[in-house]
């Protein structure tokens, strides 16, 4: 509302001007400021805001009752013909009224926007058991996922990860690891040759040149742990892939036992398979360790119940009770030797074991096809973190 | 190697009561794999049967049976319905009139197989006819044993049908198989797993019995006459150190071997052949000395070891002529005439046959390296190379001769000569300087230096506690001349660990002194492999073999460097020998296969190397192993690895958002590629630049992004594949991919990220359309427009873009947003309207855009 219109005179009303000095007070023309009426028309305005049901009616029923064109807009605006006298009790009669109404108005106001809200959020229901995936989840492939999780493991406890090349020297693959053109245990490697035959390279058969790499070019103490891809000339089938995945730990430092190695494994063991897991060690051979040992754990399935022979053999086991974890052993004095380290100085360990197996031990994956064969239903029911 | 347990207790005391299992057990808790258990567990009647006819019947499965009737004398269908056995087989290895074996109903075999009468291909089987492995006794599944094949025609010729296989395969004995590894050459030998048996159960005095230590008679000039005449051996080692040749003669050659040796020798998984043969193969798996039976009458008088002359040939026992190389050691007839390789395969001109009946053993001692190699050059591994190898006592040669002379006397009714050859140019082992604390040092178990001494000594070690070099924690040891492997403290140390028991053995965890964490780059490759899965994308790994034609399936350009692929000598498949040069290479088959298996929907990625050798693969060396090799030497070592990069591969076909009750799904575009190498440099902090690349196979020459770092490093590429190459590959329509060189975006991120400081006045924003030739790149207006726009310019977003009626043909309409903000004011309409027509007179020069 703008001042200047509202305080124009406005001849072709029919109604008095209401404004001027108080020259000619006239009681017939300030009926409008009778206490009855004013009364009345605040029992008018209550009744009208009781009954707006809407804020649109809320609306029209303030322009009605609060508006300049209102009953009391009207009286309120000839207290000024009042003589000074009146003007007091008028104004004060007027302005208790007005509040009244401005209250109502007010209290009604909230009450209708409340019941809008309400009525809003029942209307704004929907059904959220709809699909609500447009994009499709991704995943990590869980041979990453078992890698990183023994990874970090020991990663945490002050080992740090090391890698290497996936086609490799020879000699780095084999002869610096105690294992010469002529070992037998070289013949049982089925190893992937490069053409031509005597570039002296190869697919790595094993993680292991890492641990070469890294006693070559770092001085003790060592401790690594080499996750990556190894490669043998196998046939996929249920236990077997030509291209799978192995993680080894290697620890070169002053007085390093058995008993270390033992630790170190028992360690990996429960980062995999659980506190409570139990192991067993025994001798067995590996060109790379002298001493060496073999880790068999309790089986999580049988717990150790021998069922060989039974009907039902364990699944998980084949019936021994213990499965067996992976080689590991002492590092070889001549492949410390040949990595310029020495070993009347320092001692060290070594262990390792095939990612795809402990894969399928931890998480039941029943054959070896999955895990290579890249459906992306086997990657996707593993997610970001095993 | 296998071992029946009453082979094991003759040579040792067994444990009352002890099975196979246990024997296995205890085997096992001294370091010696349990393999397998053969017999035991098998329940018959499982008798002999001769096939009398059989009828062969065609299935709806294509697999043919044959509906067999049997004669298994007074048992089965004979006993209860008076008619001879009728059997389903499988198998059509055998002519009617063969014996065979078979297992009646009510029988269990290996496994807890129960035997029953059953319903198969239209008939009731009465039982079974048997492959080996179906009863423990082998692995061979080829076909059903054949039993006059199994154990010799004579033999069978004793057997009449009903008689008890069992017995006569000796099935009802359990035999403990354990692997042997090749440190314990030994122990393929029922002598040398007796000794580990002796040892697991404590080494109790008198508790084991040498089979070997038998009297020989001192060698004399009278025997045959042997030189050893290795003129080039190999890394200084002679190739025959040790020679015994012994004859019998005037064996009855119709005698057979004893029915207990053949069973024995059947348990062992050998066959019988003939008293001759049989013996030579009963004592090597006695006491581990592979022998070989000339036929005297076939020689010419002496014998001489040598190494092949070049071009020489030799046709070996299993009828095979072989090209023998300079590096074969060979028995030779009075040094010309080739005999044998020696320590891998007798020849067939001086086998002993069905006439022979004067026999000369030989017992000799070959150089392991030598024989490897042969067994390997002639890809025969036999049971004498596999024990050579490994290592033969050297001192068991003459006593494995006199066992093989008694067992023809015995059974074949021969004389021994009196002559007896030994050239024995063997040396005795130095004793090892031992310091007995050093076991306890490498194990981390307190050994006292009694119990260290008292293992050595069960070991058979010869100790010496006085004398030179000896003190208080020195000792003298001399290994038993069956343990070549024992040499220094470890391996010492590991004989002490393993007799004492591995299971002593603490578990003590390490503490490293702390590590430096993860690398960056280690963590940079997780961000890259998280924020893919993040948006939306699964991670797959796949092999890296792919084929030959896959370059120009590709359409690489004939010079690209990604046809310089690594080729295997030996691939798997012939048709995939070479290994992949980009991850894209081998993650089409991962597509593809998941296409073929009905996900019409796939987007996946995979992280990995790639090899990129450049060019002809260089030489690595192969340096001595006995000192770390010097620098150069290990730079030409590194040098020679060719390069594998590691890059990260993206494929996407179908729907990348799904259709739904929100309306249609959207396919993936070449957008999606982009995008998806945005969320990677948005994840690594790394800002790409994105480019129009024409000529990038394998991609669609109009929608391929050529991707960038801000200082013109190629990251990679990044778009919708070739239609042609998708035809090629038998790839969905529209497939699109990227790949990207994640070593050149990890160092990229390696340096920190210098923050900018921002504004908080208020921003103010600006749009302008512009007219350009549709073949000016969006990339290259906005980048002018930046140019000139001046600092105060917050960000570009290009919001629409026309092309169509309403604009001149050959041209589009790109519209952008422009948001100004000053760091130190609020900027005024006229000062952004100055910046807005700068950066329009830019891309108007540079672009030749028009404002519209």
């Amino acid at each position: 509302m703008r001042r200047t219109t509202d305080h124009a005179p406005n001849e072709s009303s029919e109604r008095t001007p209401m404004s001027g000095p108080n020259t000619n007070y006239d009681p017939v023309e300030v009926s409008a400021l009778d206490p009855a009426n004013i009364d009345a028309a605040v029992e008018e305005a209550l009744a009208a805001i009781a009954a707006a049901g809407s804020l649109d009616e809320l609306k029209a029923v303030r322009t009605a009752h609060q508006g300049d064109r209102s009953p009391l807009a009207l009286a309120n605006r000839e207290i000024g013909a009042l003589p000074p006298s009146a003007k007091a009790e008028a104004g004060k009669r007027v302005g208790q009224a007005r509040g009244r109404v401005a209250q109502a108005l007010a209290t009604r106001q909230v009450e209708l926007e409340a019941e809008r809200d309400e009525r809003i959020l029942v209307e704004e229901r929907v059904d959220v058991t709809v699909p609500a995936v447009r994009r499709p989840h991704g995943a990590r492939h869980p041979i990453e996922l078992v890698a990183q999780r023994l990874v970090d493991a020991f990663v945490g406890s002050g080992w740090e990860v090391a890698e290497g090349p996936e086609l490799e020297s020879e000699w780095l693959n084999f002869d610096a690891l105690n294992l010469g053109p002529d070992h037998p245990a070289r013949q049982m490697q089925d190893t992937f040759f490069l053409d031509p035959v005597d570039s002296g390279l190869v697919l790595r058969t094993q993680t292991s040149p890492v641990q070469i790499r890294t006693m070559l070019e770092k001085e003790p103490p060592i401790y690594i742990v080499a996750p990556g891809k190894v490669f043998r000339t196998d046939d996929l089938d249920a236990t077997h892939t030509p291209v799978f995945h192995q993680i080894e730990c290697l620890a070169i430092d002053k007085g390093l036992t058995m008993a270390h190695l033992r630790g170190a494994l028992d360690a990996f063991v429960r980062i995999m398979f659980g506190p409570e897991t139990r192991t067993r060690v025994r001798a067995n051979y590996f060109p790379f360790t002298e001493p060496s040992m073999e880790t068999d754990f309790l089986c999580f399935t049988c717990h150790g119940e021998e069922t060989w022979g039974s009907a039902e053999p364990c699944r998980t086991c084949g019936g021994s009770g213990w499965i067996e974890l992976g080689g590991s052993g002492m590092v070889n004095r001549k492949v410390l030797r040949t990595c310029g380290i020495d070993p009347d100085v320092y001692s060290g360990f070594a262990f390792g074991l095939g990612i795809e197996r402990a894969l399928q031990l931890r998480h039941g994956v029943q054959g070896m096809h999955e895990i290579v064969e890249g459906d992306v239903r086997f990657s996707q029911q593993f997610g970001m973190e095993v | 190697m296998r071992m029946p347990l009453s082979w094991l207790a003759e040579y040792t005391d067994l444990a009352p009561g002890a099975r196979g299992a246990d024997v296995a057990a205890s085997l096992v808790s001294v370091g010696l794999e349990e393999e397998d258990l053969h017999g035991g567990d098998l329940k018959g009647p499982l008798v002999v049967g001769r096939v009398l006819d059989f009828v062969v019947e065609p299935q709806k499965n294509g697999k043919k049976i044959r509906w067999c009737t049997v004669d298994v004398g007074q048992n089965g269908q004979m006993l209860t319905e008076g008619k001879h056995q009728e059997i389903v087989c499988g198998a059509h290895n055998f002519e009617v009139g063969d014996l065979v074996v078979v297992v009646l109903p009510g029988a269990v075999l290996p496994g807890n197989f129960e035997i029953a009468a059953r319903k198969t291909y239209g008939h009731v089987s009465n039982g079974m006819i048997c492959a080996e492995d179906e009863i423990g006794l082998g692995h061979d599944h080829e076909g059903i044993i054949v039993l006059s094949r199994l154990l010799g025609e004579e033999k069978a010729a004793a057997l009449s049908p009903g008689d008890d296989a069992i017995a006569l395969l000796g099935l009802g004995e359990e035999t403990v198989e354990t692997n042997v590894t090749p440190d314990r050459g030994y122990c393929f030998s029922v002598r040398g797993l007796a000794r580990e048996y002796w040892h697991a159960q404590g080494s109790p005095r008198g508790g084991y019995r040498d089979p070997a230590a038998i009297a020989v008679p001192a060698p004399n000039g009278d025997g045959y006459t042997v030189e050893l005449k290795d003129e080039t051996p190999l890394e200084g080692n002679e190739g025959c150190d040790r020679y015994v040749a012994r004859i019998v003669r005037g064996i009855d050659p119709s005698r057979p071997s004893p029915s207990w040796m053949q069973k024995r020798l059947t348990q062992m998984g050998m066959r019988p052949i003939s008293l001759a043969v049989d013996v030579t193969n009963y004592v090597m798996l006695a006491v581990g000395q592979p022998l070989h039976a000339f036929d005297v009458d076939r020689l010419s008088g002496s014998i001489v070891v040598r190494r092949a002359r070049a071009g020489e040939t030799l046709t070996t026992l299993d009828d095979v002529e072989r090209t023998l190389s300079p590096e074969d050691l060979l028995i030779t007839d009075g040094g010309e005439h080739p005999l044998a390789i020696a320590g891998v395969m007798g020849g067939a001109s001086s086998e002993v046959a069905a006439t022979t009946t004067d026999v000369l053993v030989e017992a000799a001692h070959f150089d392991p390296t030598t024989v490897a190699r042969s067994a390997r050059r002639h890809r025969l591994a036999t049971e004498a190379s596999k024990r050579f190898e490994r290592g033969v006592d050297p001192k068991v040669t003459a006593a494995a001769a006199q066992l093989a002379v008694d067992l023809l006397v015995e059974h074949g009714g021969g004389t021994p000569d009196p002559g007896v050859t030994d050239v024995d140019h063997t040396t005795d082992r130095a004793a090892y300087r031992l310091d007995v604390t050093e076991p306890s040092r490498i194990v981390g178990v307190d050994y006292p230096r009694e119990r260290v001494l008292g293992i050595l000594r069960d070991l058979g070690c010869e100790v010496v506690e006085s004398g030179e070099g000896a003190d208080d924690v020195h000792v003298l040891v001399t290994p038993p001349s069956w343990r070549p492997d024992l040499v220094d403290a470890p391996d010492y140390a590991e004989e002490i660990a393993r007799i004492d028991g591995y299971n002593n053995i603490p578990s003590v965890t390490p503490t490293p002194s702390g590590g430096r964490g993860l690398t960056h780059s280690q963590k940079a490759r997780r961000v890259v492999a998280d924020a893919l899965a993040g948006a939306g994308l699964t991670e797959v790994l796949s092999y890296p073999f792919v084929s030959e034609e896959l370059a120009d399936q590709l359409m690489l350009p004939a010079d690209d460097d990604r046809r310089n692929a690594v080729r295997l000598a030996n691939p798997l498949s012939e048709e995939r020998p070479l290994l992949r040069t980009s991850i894209l290479a081998s993650l089409v088959d991962t597509l593809r296969r998941n296409v073929a298996r009905g996900h019409k929907d796939v987007a996946i990625y995979e992280l990995g190397l790639v090899f990129r050798p450049g060019g002809p693969l260089g030489t690595a060396p192969i340096p001595s192993v006995a000192s770390r090799p010097d620098a150069e030497t290990l730079e030409r070592l590194y040098a020679a690895v060719p390069a594998q990069p590691r890059r990260v591969g993206i494929l996407a076909t179908g729907l990348i958002e799904q259709a739904g009750w929100w309306g249609p799904g959207r396919p993936a575009d070449w957008s999606d590629m982009v995008a998806a190498v945005q969320a990677v440099s948005a994840a690594l902090a790394v800002p790409v630049v994105v480019a129009n690349d024409a000529a990038h196979a394998p991609w669609h020459p109009g929608r391929c992004a050529r991707i960038t770092l801000a200082d013109g490093t190629l990251v990679g590429h990044a778009g919708e594949l070739h239609p042609k190459v998708l035809a090629a590959l038998d790839l969905p329509a529209r497939t699109v991919a990227a790949e990207l060189d994640v070593d050149v975006l990890v160092r990229a991120s390696e340096e920190p990220v210098q923050a900018r400081s921002f504004s908080t006045f208020p921003p103010a924003m600006t749009d302008v359309a512009l007219l350009v030739r549709s073949d000016v790149a969006a990339a290259d207006v906005e980048a002018a427009l930046r140019s000139a726009a001046g600092d105060a310019l917050e960000s570009i977003v290009l919001f629409d873009v026309y092309e169509g009626e309403r604009v001149e043909a050959g041209h589009r309409s790109l519209a952008y947003r422009l948001t100004f903000r000053a760091a130190d004011r609020t900027l005024t309409t006229e000062e952004v309207n100055g910046f807005r027509d700068a950066a329009v007179a830019a891309a108007a020069a540079r672009t030749g855009a028009v404002q519209r």
